[in-house]
């Protein structure tokens, strides 16, 4: 890190936007249903984490704070996105998949309120899965990472969600990355789990299992609540 | 918008999205949808993308602005914009009912007035109040925010909705008369009324397949 700067992130263990960021001072904010003072402060408009603090500013919203860091503390270990031109246009396409049509088509496929909400929600997560692993075929080109030889900017976008990737098979009954339909993202879950930086920081699989039960429970009665009173 | 403030020229291929040509699908296979910049043979998608990469591909003009916190704010109210904004304003567009329009209406002027918000803050963190969001000249959040000027007028012909009220949101309505004045707006946004066209064209096209 920097000398003298001052970096806080708030977070939420289970969250995959914050966890994208882990590696700085971490102030974990207390569950979803009680947003602290600190996180109404820094983020009024979205009222969301990840919130990075540097120096003071806050910066918002997890793919502008990966390219903020990147640009901020450009010379300092790798670089997140590539330098040429075009291949940050392909990362950032990439990136821009995962937040905008895949992951909507997961919660789908988990907080769906009927069958076959749900169903369909499954079908078009193993298709995104299916557009993904052709994506890691065409960037990352036989290299171990979307990023090629290390980690880049895609490679933290997706690797972010890797605590319900591997919670989902408990959980949903689904496996995002399934060795048979998508091998290469199967093998690529693996590899970055297994990195030093990453490691530490993903949620067991248990605690995220707990949390997706609760969270679940919780959605349930408050649509029960909703429903009593009408 | 872009690739005027660039000075760069470029063959405009216009596309019919009722009946996708082959270079559409073959450069956006991933979503099928404009706009998609062909460079030398390569294409690139997704509006905000292609705009940084013009941005770092041609001097001159600068887009974004040169210090990582500017930038940050930039990016991070330009995906509002396309995140919340243009959803709801599309919504009012597209709205199946007057209930359902009324509720757009309400989620297009909130988001509106975060925006007012954000120019405020924005417009004053230099030396006192800037025209732009860019500062003294057009940038990147003026860019993702000005597209979208014809639709509103488009909004306010086809269903008498001021998305940018001046009474409400002086600040953005002194901005949007200032942009839609800049040379690069006259040269590429088009006018209300061929936006009311298009909309009578997708609304028409929506009741067809409907009814099948």
């Amino acid at each position: 890190m920097a000398g003298g700067d001052d970096l806080k992130l708030l977070g939420l263990w289970s969250s995959p936007f914050v966890l994208r960021l882990r590696a700085y001072e971490y102030i974990e904010e207390e569950a979803l249903t009680n947003k602290g003072e600190l996180l109404l402060k820094y983020n009024p408009v979205h009222k969301k984490v990840p919130v990075l603090i540097h120096n003071g500013k806050p910066i918002c919203e997890s793919r502008v704070i990966l390219q903020y860091i990147d640009e901020a503390f450009a010379g300092t270990g790798p670089s997140l996105l590539p330098a040429d031109p075009y291949e940050r246009a392909i990362a950032r396409f990439w990136a821009a998949y995962i937040d905008d049509t895949m992951l909507p088509v997961w919660n789908k496929s988990s907080t769906g309120k009927t069958e076959e909400e749900i169903a369909e929600g499954k079908k078009q997560s193993l298709a995104t899965a299916e557009v993904l692993e052709g994506a890691l075929r065409d960037c990352g080109k036989g290299k171990p990472f979307f990023g090629g030889d290390s980690a880049g900017y895609v490679d933290v976008e997706l690797g972010g969600l890797l605590g319900w990737v591997r919670a989902s098979d408990e959980l949903h009954g689904v496996k995002p990355f399934d060795p048979e339909r998508t091998p290469l993202l199967a093998a690529w879950s693996e590899r970055f789990g297994a990195l030093e930086a990453v490691e530490p920081v993903v949620p067991e699989v248990s605690r995220v299992v707990e949390f997706g039960k609760t969270m679940w429970k919780a959605r349930l009665a408050a649509a029960a609540a909703a429903g009593a009173s009408n | 918008m872009a690739l005027s403030l660039k000075g760069l020229s470029y063959e405009y291929i216009e596309q019919d999205l009722f009946h996708k040509s082959e270079l559409l699908l073959a450069s956006n296979p991933v979503h099928n949808k404009v706009p998609v910049l062909i460079h030398n043979g390569k294409p690139i998608c997704e509006s905000l993308v292609v705009v940084e990469y013009v941005d770092e591909v041609w001097p001159g003009t600068a887009i974004l602005p040169a210090d990582p916190y500017g930038r940050a704010v930039a990016r991070f109210w330009a995906a509002y914009n396309d995140g919340k904004l243009f959803p709801a304003y599309a919504g009012v567009m597209k709205a199946a009912t007057e209930d359902e329009r009324t509720e757009k209406v309400r989620e297009t002027h909130a988001a509106v007035l975060k925006l007012e918000k954000a120019f405020a803050e924005i417009s004053s963190s230099g030396n006192g109040a800037a025209p732009f969001f860019g500062g003294d000249s057009v940038g990147y959040l003026d860019l993702a925010l000005g597209c979208s000027l014809p639709w509103f007028g488009a909004l306010r012909a086809m269903f008498g909705v001021e998305v940018i009220d001046a009474a409400r949101a002086p600040l953005l309505a002194a901005w949007a008369e200032r942009f839609a004045e800049t040379a690069v707006a006259k040269e590429v946004l088009p006018e209300p009324d061929q936006a009311v066209a298009y909309a009578k064209k997708i609304q028409a096209y929506r009741a067809a397949s409907a009814k099948k």
